[in-house]
């Protein structure tokens, strides 16, 4: 099974209509991966399918970047 | 109140006959029928079980696919419409000009696709799944919206939603905004794709469609004495309307004037016309009047004519009624009976091929005609083919559920 690293980089490239080698761990949805509001709360939403938990609004605000939302899967789902 | 004139200067069409103005047109005049089993969906428990669906179709060479998958496949449609009639047109939308330059782009029932997906997505995984996408995606007026966006037309941003006249009255809208100086350019028309398990559904139970299954390419048949009904279609139809000095002014290609607008309603019944098509000969009579013409100038009438038995029959009453001693010299057609009743398009769609029609001088055929209903004996419906015309003006009819009636003419410029 792929890494949780390779799980979050398919699914931020899948859903912001990106290349996988610019999700880079640093890389801000916003900022550098050309998402909007909506973009990114669609991606959350992506993030729960595939991970198969429910990530609450206040958490959802602050996962910004690549690295914020790997972090945050591994420490809730590890 | 001072006449600013309006005129055509872009085009653009998806269609059950092809994805473009030109491959849509050229199906026309070669009596090309969009009709076929429906294969997206299980079928097998409906009373109709085919469509005039849109074929081959792939957004990617207009937009993004992260772009596409946020919209219904109608707001895919009428975008694509709408980029195609701009880039036809020429315009350049910069500086204070784009302040007067907006669109009017309707649909008779918007994102039923995407209501159904998220209504299945409730039930089966609950509230949190609705895609935050959803309501942009599926609501009427985004095809307006994202095409003001998409070229920055900052003018006014305008749906009609009237059924089946939708296309129709958006362009009469459109027209009243140019005329009353709202706008210097107004993109108009409709986009329509219903067809999904509830939009066939839905029209099933209304009893309004064909139920040919045996042999869709002949079910849509208007005027026809074997006509059962309707065939769904689907796609979309957008017309640059233009004030004739803006256009002039930039050398722009001027395909025709939209020269008169008539509506009316039929306060009647909810989905049936009265029997003597009054509505629609007032309809008719009011874009008469609004353009400034008699009854013996229009040529020909691309007809609403969808296939129903009460419908055809009460249009051809109404055009008897209005064209009273002039029959003889117009000719009537129905382009549905190829593309199938595009509903919140038709409308647009048919307002482009009255204008091509105006352009090369030829009136389309009514195709399936193969025994006229006694009651049309004294007009020529234009059978089978195509008839080359000379043709000064054209007069479009749409008819919509609730009794809602639009009329426009386009004159030779």
């Amino acid at each position: 099974m792929s890494s949780i690293e390779e799980r979050v980089k398919k699914i931020v490239a899948e859903q912001l209509g990106v290349k996988e080698e610019d999700v880079k761990p640093e890389a801000s949805f916003v900022e550098d991966l050309g998402a909007d509001s909506l973009d990114t709360v669609e991606l959350v939403m992506a993030l729960e399918e595939e991970f198969e938990t429910e990530i609450p609004d206040e958490e959802a605000e602050k996962i910004t970047t690549v690295q914020l939302a790997m972090d945050y899967i591994k420490d809730n789902l590890g | 109140m001072s006449h600013r004139r309006v005129v055509v200067t872009g085009m653009g069409v998806v269609s059950p006959l092809g994805n473009t103005v030109g491959e849509t047109w050229s199906g026309i005049l070669k009596g090309a029928i969009g009709a076929a089993p429906i294969e997206t969906f299980d079928v097998s428990a409906f009373s109709t079980r085919f469509a005039a669906t849109v074929k081959d179709f792939d957004p990617t060479p207009y937009m993004p696919a992260k772009d596409a998958r946020k919209m219904d496949t109608f707001l895919q449609y009428g975008l694509i419409a709408g980029i195609q009639a701009m880039r036809d047109s020429g315009l350049e939308v910069s500086g204070e000009g784009a302040q007067r330059m907006g669109t009017c782009i309707g649909s008779g029932m918007g994102g039923i696709m995407a209501i159904e997906d998220n209504a299945m997505l409730i039930a089966e995984k609950g509230p949190r799944r609705v895609s935050p996408f959803f309501v942009p995606g599926a609501i009427i007026n985004m095809v307006a919206g994202n095409l003001s966006i998409k070229y920055g037309l900052r003018g006014p941003n305008l749906a009609v939603t009237t059924a089946c006249t939708t296309g129709t009255h958006a362009l009469g809208l459109g027209m009243r905004t140019i005329q009353y100086g709202d706008a210097d350019v107004m993109v108009c028309g409709g986009a329509e794709m219903v067809t999904t398990p509830v939009g066939l559904g839905g029209f099933c139970a209304a009893r309004a469609l064909s139920t040919r299954n045996d042999d869709p390419q002949t079910a849509s048949r208007p005027w026809d004495k074997g006509r059962d009904g309707f065939v769904l279609g689907e796609g979309a139809a957008v017309l640059v309307l233009e004030e004739y000095e803006h256009a002039k002014a930039r050398g722009a290609n001027i395909y025709a004037e939209l020269s008169g607008f008539g509506m009316s309603g039929d306060a009647h019944h909810m989905t049936s016309p009265p029997e003597d098509g009054a509505g629609a000969a007032l309809s008719m009579q009011n874009a008469l009047k609004d353009a400034g013409m008699n009854a013996d100038e229009i040529q020909y009438i691309n007809a609403h004519g969808t296939s129903t038995p009460l419908g055809d029959k009460a249009e051809i009453e109404a055009v008897q009624k209005v064209f009273a001693g002039n029959t003889e010299k117009l000719a009537v057609s129905s382009t549905k009976s190829m593309t199938g009743h595009l509903l919140g398009a038709a409308g647009a769609i048919e307002a482009v091929f009255s204008v091509l029609a105006l352009r090369d001088q030829i009136a389309p055929p009514t195709m399936n005609l193969y025994e006229p209903d006694e009651a049309c004996a004294d007009i020529n419906l234009v059978p089978q083919e195509a008839q080359p015309t000379a043709i000064e003006s054209v007069l479009s009819n749409s008819f919509g559920f609730g009794g809602t009636n639009g009329s426009l003419i386009f004159k030779r410029i």
